[in-house]
């Protein structure tokens, strides 16, 4: 079988069942892809030998007969993930050297189902980006160019290593996170899919915490069909986590009919912002039309609150930020600053932190430690709590009136340059979140699907809503709208 | 149940250079949750371990790790607001106090500030027999508590032990209800029996099991009656903080040091600073931990790793029905059911092993004279070789079985105390012991007759003395007791020499 890379996992389970092909040659293929791929820097732990044991083990238990869908699947791990032995900083040198004893609930759950892990995958530092430039390794790098032009783009952030690796077929599928859009911007900067799943469907035990209540797992794939795969394997209720949901995980690969007749879809009137790209506006204009074709009803609906989304998000996960990366203190892992003598327990912290720590996570933990103090909890904290309860209002009052998704767009631009937003305001950079984080503050699952190419040659992605704990109907809408869409292009490879 | 009545007692005057004053006191006592498991997380709560050994991934803040509600703990706070009539709070939620300390690996502590699991509730706080204090209880909430930091071992290192860490605690705060140094001790020690009785803390206050933060004002007499009919704080003084006491006898001595302080300080012209301090012991005063300036912003906010607990009424219940009967209900029930005074009852209901020792006993004799056995021989006796009555070698059923023999009138009193001592160190069924060595009490009254004879003819001159003065009837008596081995009945031997003597 010819370029094993190119696989999706859909394909690749079925080759490895009738034994066209086996995982350690899916495997090796892989690693071979992943050592011609430095150049786009997405791999930062790389774990060759893990993967190969993991794939010899997959391909005995095929042969036995005993093979869930992720058996043998090759796929790479966001470094948010605590891996066994295995490298886990956050992108961080904050957590240098830091190796933990234990796996996280959902890749656990993926190397009990036989996936194989690659390696660690780049992110924005502690997911705080959307560029992935945050990074202690240094940025990844968007395989998609503009044309001729050889200027290197953004995968986007944080997840911009995972989303890098799977649209340059280095891996199979990647985990994610989403806090604010970590999984759906990169997934549409890279014409790849990335859901995030209602907020209590994947376990956060053993993901370092950004925003606690906020912090999603889940997959980001080629394929609407894979990400259905990969995320019945991820998710599932975790006595570990109080927030992890006790619900049943279906099977969400057979809800994908592809038939939407009948569904409503609604378009937020206020997520028309000015400033917006034509081709966006356009993009989702045709992404409407097109799931209209498919047989669904199209409904203008309002989210009133949504313009509070992101201040009011860039208030509560840097509170919890500020207070959930406390622990990175210099006294039990991770690194530790050179003290001076005599110098104490002050001096340690602060040393530490500010060597340990990159700028734009210094700003949030600063911004947040702000937002809680004493004389401004309530004009800032206490009033984001409030708005992210409207906005969430805003939300159930149109899945009450009917609304079965709500189709936005994924991300106000295509990928932009490698340091092209560097000098900019942070604000500027937050404001590539501003059609997701409304889905973080509410918890509903969000779902970003390739839907066209820009001017310049760029994927541009488009955002289905869906109802709480409905993950299922709504990758089957995301199925009929990348049904019409018939996205294929991939970008030509150049690293 | 039924209450005994009670006054309330005159608070403590404290007399300064120009005025009299008055102290106010409220406390915030911190009780370890008699739990085998931390309150997030599964790690032991032994102590003294190996430092470091019982800590769990979430104790020791690693990335990635969430903590998870110990159900046990929180039935035994629940457990504790029902023991201190208080009221339980069906929703309540957990919130972070953060703060950077090595012993606290989180960098913060987590804890209930909004919504605590318990509200209103109160303590009746025995002073002496007809006095006592009510002490309202403003809340409990459940918290983590830190580990232990040690920067004496090393000139250039300090060590974190963490075996602590996240161990539950119960903050049970009160109003400033208290007011005075002994007052303040007694409630702790009434806390302390009741928990103990719940179950719920074991109240080991030398392994920081049980300590208490003391707030302590002063003010003027008068003032503090301002405050109760208004509620207004600014009736009272500033008050200080002094943390961390782990002993009934530093909380007296702190407390009257802190108050003296206070009164030179307003009596000199000065204000009072509101502040954090610290009890030295062997110093016996208190000195600045903290200012109000330098007093850490805590930052509160509900943790997002933990849902708000809700509890069912149904659950709280169940909970209600289990509770045992507490000090003041069983105190009431001695002194009405077995007939003891107000200070017997308290003193056998101080632990609940006295009191169902002492119930064993009483059932079956009586009430008063097994008090008295109980108090006086077998306390004293066990307080003699520090033992416990856990460990008493006489049981409930050899106690009630003296006491019955002393009853039956088959022995003195006098032979009771040498039966005791005999089943006390060599065991044995006391009737059995009575009838086996001879020591049954002479209640043959003409075996007493010839032994009262056989005297009065051998003494004369006595007789004479007797028959004029009659007090000195009682040297024959105690001729006869002697002669019978203290065998006979002294009431039947009273009655026959005064008979003999023509009194």
């Amino acid at each position: 079988m010819s370029d094993l890379t190119k696989l999706t996992v859909a394909d690749a389970r079925d080759a490895l069942r009738t034994g066209d092909v086996t995982s350690v040659e899916l495997t090796e293929a892989c690693l071979t892809a992943i050592d011609g791929a430095d150049a786009l820097g997405a791999f930062v732990h790389k774990t060759p030998e893990i993967a190969l044991e993991q794939a010899g083990a997959a391909d005995a238990r095929i042969k036995a007969g005993d093979a869930p869908d992720m058996c043998g699947i090759p796929m790479g791990i966001k470094d948010l993930f605590c891996t066994n032995g295995v490298a886990s900083q956050a992108a961080s040198r904050i957590l240098e050297g830091f190796k933990p004893e234990y796996e996280s609930t959902v890749t656990s759950q993926l190397f009990d189902a036989g996936a194989v892990m690659l390696g660690k995958l780049n992110m924005d530092e502690f997911a705080m980006g959307s560029s992935n430039e945050t990074s202690c390794y240094g940025n990844a790098v968007n395989p998609w160019r503009r044309g001729n032009d050889d200027t290197l783009l953004t995968p986007g952030g944080s997840s911009g290593g995972s989303a890098s690796a799977v649209a340059a077929d280095l891996c199979l599928a990647a985990t994610g996170t989403d806090t604010g859009g970590s999984i759906r911007q990169p997934a549409a900067f890279t014409g790849i899919v990335g859901i995030k799943p209602t907020y209590g469907r994947c376990s956060r035990w053993g993901v370092v915490a950004f925003a606690s209540s906020l912090d999603q797992a889940g997959p980001m794939a080629k394929t609407v069909r894979d990400a259905a795969i990969v995320l019945r394997t991820m998710a599932g209720h975790d006595p570990k986590d109080s927030t992890s949901a006790d619900l049943a995980v279906p099977d969400f690969e057979a809800m994908l009919t592809g038939d939407i007749r009948g569904k409503k879809i609604g378009i937020p009137a206020e997520y028309r912002m000015e400033g917006t790209p034509a081709e966006i506006e356009k993009l989702w204009a045709d992404g409407a039309n097109m799931l209209r074709d498919a047989g669904a009803e199209i409904v203008d609906i309002s989210l009133p609150h949504a313009k509070y989304a992101l201040p009011a998000y860039y208030v509560i996960a840097p509170a919890e930020a500020s207070s959930n990366l406390a622990r990175y203190d210099g006294v039990r892992y991770g690194h530790r600053a050179k003290l001076a003598q005599g110098d104490g327990i002050t001096e340690m912290y602060e040393k530490t932190r500010a060597e340990g720590f990159g700028h734009e996570v210094q700003r949030r933990v600063m911004v947040g430690t702000y937002v809680l103090s004493a004389g401004f909890y309530d004009a800032y904290y206490n009033r984001a709590r409030k708005v992210r309860t409207l906005i969430k209002k805003d939300f159930e009052d149109a899945f009450a009136a009917g609304i079965d998704a709500i189709l936005t767009p994924a991300t106000p631009s295509a990928a932009f340059g490698l340091g092209e937003m560097t000098e900019a305001d942070p604000v500027q950079m937050y404001l590539n979140d501003v059609f997701t984080v409304t889905v973080n503050l509410a918890g509903l699952p969000g779902i970003s699907v390739p839907a066209g190419i820009d001017k310049q040659g760029l994927p541009l992605g488009l955002q289905l809503i869906g109802r709480p704990w409905e993950e299922g109907d709504l990758l089957n809408t995301a199925y009929a709208l990348e049904n019409a869409a018939g996205f294929v292009e991939k970008p030509s490879k150049w690293w | 149940m039924l209450d005994l009545s009670y006054e309330t007692p005159k608070p403590k005057v404290i007399a300064g250079a120009k005025h009299d004053w008055e102290l106010v006191i409220g406390l915030e006592v911190h009780a370890q949750v008699a739990s085998k498991a931390k309150l997030f997380s599964g790690a032991s709560t032994k102590f003294g371990a190996e430092p470091n050994s019982n800590v769990a991934f979430v104790d020791a803040a690693m990335p990635g790790m969430l903590p998870v509600i110990n159900e046990f703990c929180v039935e035994q706070a629940v457990r504790t607001g029902l023991g201190l009539k208080a009221q339980i709070n069906l929703k309540s939620a957990f919130d972070r106090k953060n703060y950077f300390y090595p012993d606290l690996p989180q960098g913060y502590q987590i804890s209930q500030l909004y919504h605590p699991i318990v509200g209103e509730g109160e303590v009746l706080v025995d002073m002496e027999p007809g006095i006592a204090r009510l002490v309202r209880i403003e809340r409990i909430h459940i918290e983590q508590d830190a580990g232990k930091s040690i920067h004496d071992m090393d000139p250039n290192m300090s060590f974190v032990d963490l075996n602590r860490t996240g161990v539950a605690l119960m903050e049970i705060v009160s109003r400033p209800d208290i007011r005075g140094p002994e007052e303040a001790a007694a409630y702790v020690t009434k806390l302390r029996q009741i928990l103990r009785y719940l179950g719920t803390c074991d109240g080991n206050m030398q392994n920081g099991n049980l300590r208490a933060d003391v707030n302590v004002s002063i003010c003027l007499p008068g003032q503090y009656e301002k405050y109760q009919e208004t509620g207004d704080f600014s009736h009272l003084g500033t008050r200080c903080e002094i943390k961390n006491m782990n002993s009934m006898r530093f909380i007296q001595a702190a407390i009257d040091y802190e108050a003296r302080r206070q009164i030179a300080i307003v009596e000199a012209g000065g204000t009072v600073d509101q502040e954090t301090r610290l009890y030295d012991p062997d110093k016996g005063e208190t000195r600045s931990m903290r200012s109000k300036e330098e007093a850490h912003d805590y930052r509160y906010f509900p943790d997002p790793d933990l849902l708000p607990l809700e509890i069912e009424q149904a659950w709280v219940d169940e909970i209600a029905a289990s509770l045992p009967e507490l000090p003041d209900a069983k105190k009431a029930r001695f002194v009405t059911e077995f007939g003891l005074s107000e200070y017997d009852a308290s003193v056998l209901t101080a632990d609940t092993a006295n009191a169902s020792y002492f119930e064993e006993v009483a059932n079956g004799t009586d009430g008063k004279l097994a008090a008295n056995w109980v108090i006086n021989e077998l306390f004293g006796r066990l307080k003699k070789e520090d033992h416990s009555i856990e460990d008493s070698p006489v049981s409930p059923a050899q106690l009630a079985g003296i006491i019955k023999l002393i009853q039956k009138g088959d022995i003195s009193g006098k032979i009771a105390k040498d039966l005791f001592e005999i089943v006390y160190t060599e065991g044995g069924d006391p009737a059995r012991i009575v009838e086996d060595r001879g020591m049954k009490q002479v209640t043959d009254t003409g075996a007493i007759e010839a032994a009262v004879d056989e005297i009065i003819a051998a003494n004369p001159a006595q007789v004479e003395k007797a028959k004029a003065n009659p007090k000195l009837a009682g040297w024959f008596v105690g001729q006869v007791m002697k002669a019978t081995g203290g065998k006979a009945n002294p009431k039947a031997v009273n009655e026959i020499v005064a008979a003999k003597l023509g009194q």
